[in-house]
């Protein structure tokens, strides 16, 4: 499982780069299968850490996506409506979901090295 | 992220005589109708598309099978199901159904004359019990034995456009020259087992019910044969593409059989529940397609911006790439085109289309 060391992860599986963006982890979008469809939140909309913002479906089930931080969201990845199955293919890169202006971090975020053992 | 939790399988789960091979596959395992099933191994597409393109076979052993025997057996079958028994000829399987006595099905099952007098009823794996106990409540005045053999069997479908080539190499049966709703007693693998020409993916296919304790060595001939394991995400993707109502969604107690096309599951004759089967139903069954946004069951319909209905069975297309789903929907609107189904609080426009999703080659 691909876990890079320059982000953070939330126990639902979402990661939150010091840029500000956020998707879903490697291990999350195994466990969900296929990715067929997601629903991403409006550009501009102020978000709590914990919120549910977006959601992630797979052929079998909707995925709810919590926002690993508070702030506003200031863009979202427009390739996913008519590829949502880069979410599969580069969790980290392509299939990134949205960009934050963070001005607060979820308090519970861990760093690669916590965040691989909780989800083996 | 969250979705249906992978949950440690409780230890009242119950496990089928391929438990440990479905492991050895690498499946990942989730509780069923008190069973703990594969749900994937490789994938949920690679496997569909397994069993459309080539060849898959899913462990459905978790499913009953009793056992009619008696003088009095067609008689008692003929009364506690719609279908006409007595056109089945020994070999020869049928779709019927277990009506409700205050209307709505019990269950629908397969049945297999195996000999005169003799019958196998295969029935859904969470309707083992109330099968039995409704049966039980109906045996008296009739000269037959009836024995819940669920335990006993193993069984497996083995479906796709290749499952005769990949099989037959390995049977001394012509498996070809059997046809559809042949049921039968063949080697395979030199195993003793009883093969039915059958299925629920909308291909072609064998039913294949061996003694549990040699279900997992036919397994793994199966693999080394070249057809994939697939779990019951992809037999629930493949059944609905192919138009085919599940219990528990399409049907159940309360849900008026009739809403759905299978009115040819019911035949004149006198049974168990006539009178509620024979009224005409207020809902139909219809098939939906959406551009983009999968509905699931539960989601709300709506036409003409009145709510008409609920979806029953949803999904994500892997053969036709697009979202499907059935509904019930009030009688007045199943001729509509145009619905509306509701996701998390928004509705998206779907349009009516005609069942079966997908129809094999």
């Amino acid at each position: 499982m691909n876990t890079p060391s320059e982000l953070k992860y939330a126990a639902s599986h979402e990661w939150l780069s010091p840029d500000g963006t956020v998707g879903i982890s490697d291990f999350a979008q195994d466990q969900l299968g296929d990715v067929v469809y997601v629903e991403l939140p409006e550009v501009g909309r102020e978000v709590t850490a914990g919120d549910t913002i977006a959601v992630v479906e797979s052929v079998k089930t909707a995925s709810d996506i919590y926002a690993p931080a508070s702030g506003t969201i200031t863009a979202v990845n427009e390739e996913l409506s008519g590829s949502p199955e880069k979410v599969n293919e580069s969790p980290y890169e392509n299939g990134w979901l949205f960009k934050m202006d963070v001005t607060e971090v979820g308090a519970d975020l861990m760093d690669a090295e916590q965040y691989a053992e909780t989800a083996e | 992220m969250t979705q249906t939790p992978d949950s440690p399988p409780e230890p009242t789960l119950r496990r089928t005589p391929l438990h440990a091979a479905h492991l050895r596959a690498g499946a990942r395992m989730v509780p069923f109708g008190g069973w703990d099933m594969p749900v994937q191994y490789a994938g949920l597409k690679a496997e569909h598309d397994a069993v459309r393109n080539s060849a898959g076979m899913f462990d459905v052993s978790h499913m009953g099978e009793f056992r009619a025997t008696g003088p009095g057996a067609l008689a008692f079958l003929q009364g506690v199901t719609t279908n006409d028994v007595s056109k089945l000829r020994p070999g020869r399987a049928h779709y019927n159904w277990l009506p409700g006595e205050a209307g709505g099905l019990i269950d629908d099952i397969y049945i297999y004359m195996v000999a005169p007098d003799e019958y196998l009823l295969v029935v859904n794996a969470g309707n083992i019990d109330k099968d039995w106990a409704h049966l039980q409540k109906h045996l008296a005045g009739h000269d037959l034995t009836l024995s819940n053999e669920s335990d006993q069997w193993a069984l497996l479908a083995v479906q796709g456009p290749k499952t005769l080539e990949l099989l037959q190499p390995f049977s001394d049966t012509d498996l070809a020259a059997k046809k559809k709703n042949a049921y039968f007693a063949a080697k395979l693998f030199g195993f003793d087992v009883m093969l039915a020409r059958t299925g629920y993916t909308g291909e072609d296919g064998f039913e294949v019910f061996v003694g549990a304790s040699q279900a997992e060595t036919l397994w793994d001939k199966l693999l080394e044969a070249g057809i994939a394991p697939a779990g019951l995400g992809a037999r629930d993707t493949l059944r609905l593409e192919a138009g085919f109502p599940l219990y528990g969604h399409e049907f159940s107690d309360t849900i008026h059989p009739l809403s759905s096309s299978y009115g040819w599951v019911v035949k004149d004759k006198e049974h168990l529940g006539r009178a509620h089967i024979t009224a005409a139903p207020q809902q139909k069954l219809i098939g939906l397609k959406l551009e983009r946004v999968p509905v699931r069951e539960g989601y709300p319909v709506y036409a003409d911006g009145v709510q008409v209905g609920t979806v029953t069975s949803g999904s994500s297309s892997p053969t036709l790439g697009h979202p499907i789903a059935m509904a019930l929907v009030d009688a007045a609107h199943a001729e509509s085109e145009s619905f509306e189904v509701e996701v998390r609080g928004k509705r998206h426009p779907a349009t009516r289309m005609a069942l079966p999703f997908y129809r094999g080659a």
